[in-house]
């Protein structure tokens, strides 16, 4: 069938073009109605990555944060209408120790192939989610980041050791945001402390025990593991800071993405015997246990809509790009893109 | 209940000098008329999706039909046009009443077979106004500016631009009213009819206007063809 692909060809220029999808392949096709605007996506938009990497991807379909309805589902496992978040990782290989999201092999939307901002997005049928019809869907457009605050405190909860009575979490910003909601949800017994540089931003975490200016930590403050959601030139910063402050034997858990190297301070991590970890991405188990926790704690979906910013209603190519320069403009929040083409 | 008429009755007079109608033409690698039903296809809204062609190409599309969609064909019929489009259209009807029964409600959504890059929002949209309004034009805001010639040589109006639109298709329409209007039409009105939405307009019923897309282009001339080519070609610029 044919299927009508919005690919950026240029920084802030996308353009119409089709693929053909194969009804026979026995992929779910899906028809996106909620679409959230990322940074990985706005760097794209804005020609901010490496001009190498810009000739090398484009041109390409961004947008991997989305749900949508199924169109057609040849197995008959999903009714036409049902709502399902999409998921972006996209695994050609199983294995039994490496995560799906790890895996070298396997390809990601809106990085390596063709992101949702499609008319029909056809999927392996794993790749899908249901989403229960109570769950606000402006909120479950940006699953996929929550997924990735939840594949991070899955990961942290198998890597760290068993002390944990404070935990600080690094950045004031949606990353931060959302994995201190759900650090509460997943680890209630533990303290909470998030770090931050901005206090309007600082005074909407209300659930966590503290929040803390990274301009004026105290000095004998402690705590026995850390996350840093800071990214880009602030990480250096924030995880020196981590290390000021951790307890000897913790666990770093680093979810902030930087287009530079990042110097640490490697003395500090031999001597306190400090462990680094990488968080990144998502993968189906961690989707499926975000969706859980919507059912389990419905509290965390009203903390998640406060970072709801703009919503855009897109028909147009034009509108794409209101909803892609309004998303530039603001200071915290998710946009969402109500995908009607 | 919602049927999908897709007209294919054409014979492609303007298609230059090709054996086959244009809408059995390949493009990518399917005949155009095979684009254009696996967007119906998939839409479930439909009951049925009805094709109509040209007498000597209806085997011809129940073998494509059954070639290409395999056991969802048992979902299209292929039945043979009329002598015009609206002869066509109510070929179509007269199928429904027939097997299914026509009511007020019962709603076409009718498609020429050669504008495969229809999308599902103007699907939708046609469904969801047909229902509630009778009668919708898919259109697209004019680029050009139309001008009006009485004799083909000189100018006789130039029309605001702003109030022009270009018309596309899905038409859609109630079928029961559609044929009401069209069996009460004078022979000499059936003659200046090129398409169904007129037939509303003649006799002073309200059609609705549902947004097009630029590129939901007819297929018409071999530069059409070309370009239809190109588009399709594009997916393996896609990364």
């Amino acid at each position: 069938m044919l299927n009508t692909v919005y690919r950026l060809v240029a920084p802030r220029r996308f353009e119409v073009e089709f693929n053909d999808i194969d009804l026979h392949s026995g992929q779910i096709v899906v028809r996106p109605t909620h679409l959230s605007i990322c940074h990985a996506d706005q760097r794209y938009y804005q020609g901010i990555r490496p001009a190498e990497v810009m000739r090398e991807k484009l041109p390409m379909a961004l947008i991997h944060e989305g749900l949508g309805e199924v169109v057609y589902d040849p197995a008959g496992t999903f009714q036409p209408g049902e709502s399902v978040i999409m998921i972006p990782n996209t695994p050609v290989e199983q294995d039994d120790i490496i995560a799906e999201n790890y895996l070298r092999s396997s390809r990601f939307r809106a990085s390596g192939f063709d992101g949702f901002m499609q008319e029909h997005v056809a999927l392996v049928p794993d790749r899908v989610v249901p989403l229960d019809a109570s769950v606000d869907k402006i909120v479950a457009a940006f699953t996929e980041l929550v997924s990735v605050s939840v594949h991070a405190l899955r990961r942290f909860d198998s890597i760290a050791h068993e002390r944990r009575n404070v935990i600080g979490i690094w950045g004031d910003g949606n990353l931060g945001y959302i994995t201190s909601i759900f650090f509460k949800a997943m680890f209630p017994q533990t303290e909470l402390y998030v770090f931050g540089v901005d206090q309007e931003k600082l005074s909407q975490f209300s659930f966590v025990d503290e929040t803390f200016s990274v301009m004026d930590i105290p000095k004998g403050l402690r705590i026995d593991h850390a996350f840093e959601c800071v990214g880009g030139a602030a990480s250096q910063k924030a995880i020196n800071q981590m290390i000021d402050h951790i307890q000897p034997e913790g666990t770093i858990s680093l979810l902030g993405v930087s287009e530079y190297p990042v110097p640490i301070n490697t003395r500090m991590v031999l001597e306190k015997g400090l462990r680094l970890y990488g968080s990144s991405r998502s993968g189906r188990e961690d989707f499926l246990k975000t969706v859980e926790l919507y059912k389990t704690h419905p509290e965390i979906i009203g903390y998640l809509s406060n970072i709801v910013g703009a919503q855009i209603e897109v028909r147009s190519i034009a509108d794409m790009n209101r909803a892609f320069e309004t998303d530039i403009h603001k200071s915290i929040g998710k946009t969402i893109m109500l995908w009607n083409k | 209940m919602v049927f999908g008429v897709i007209l294919a009755g054409g014979i492609g007079s303007r298609m230059g000098n090709v054996e086959k109608p244009k809408q059995y033409l390949k493009v990518g690698n399917k005949p155009i008329i095979i684009h254009t039903i696996e967007k119906f296809f998939v839409h479930e809204a439909f009951t049925k999706l009805l094709v109509l062609c040209p007498k000597q190409w209806v085997e011809n599309t129940r073998n494509l039909v059954k070639k290409y969609l395999g056991a969802g064909a048992e979902h299209v019929v292929v039945l043979e046009g009329g002598t015009t489009r609206n002869e066509t259209i109510m070929n179509s009807i007269a199928y429904i009443e027939k097997e299914y029964g026509v009511d007020d409600d019962t709603l076409i959504v009718t498609h020429d077979s050669v504008r495969p890059f229809l999308t599902y929002r103007i699907i939708e949209e046609n469904i969801k106004y047909g229902l509630e309004y009778g009668a919708v034009d898919t259109v697209i805001s004019a680029t050009d500016t139309i001008v009006e010639s009485v004799d083909g040589k000189a100018i006789t109006s130039v029309p605001d631009r702003k109030k022009m639109y270009q018309g596309q298709t899905p038409q859609t329409f109630k079928a029961k009213k559609l044929r009401e209007l069209y069996l009460s039409l004078s022979e000499e009105e059936k003659e200046i009819l090129t398409d169904a939405s007129k037939i509303f307009v003649i006799k002073g019923e309200k059609v609705y206007l549902v947004e097009g897309e630029v590129f939901n282009i007819k297929i018409t001339y071999p530069y059409d063809l070309r370009v239809a080519e190109s588009l399709i070609q594009d997916q393996k610029s896609g990364k």
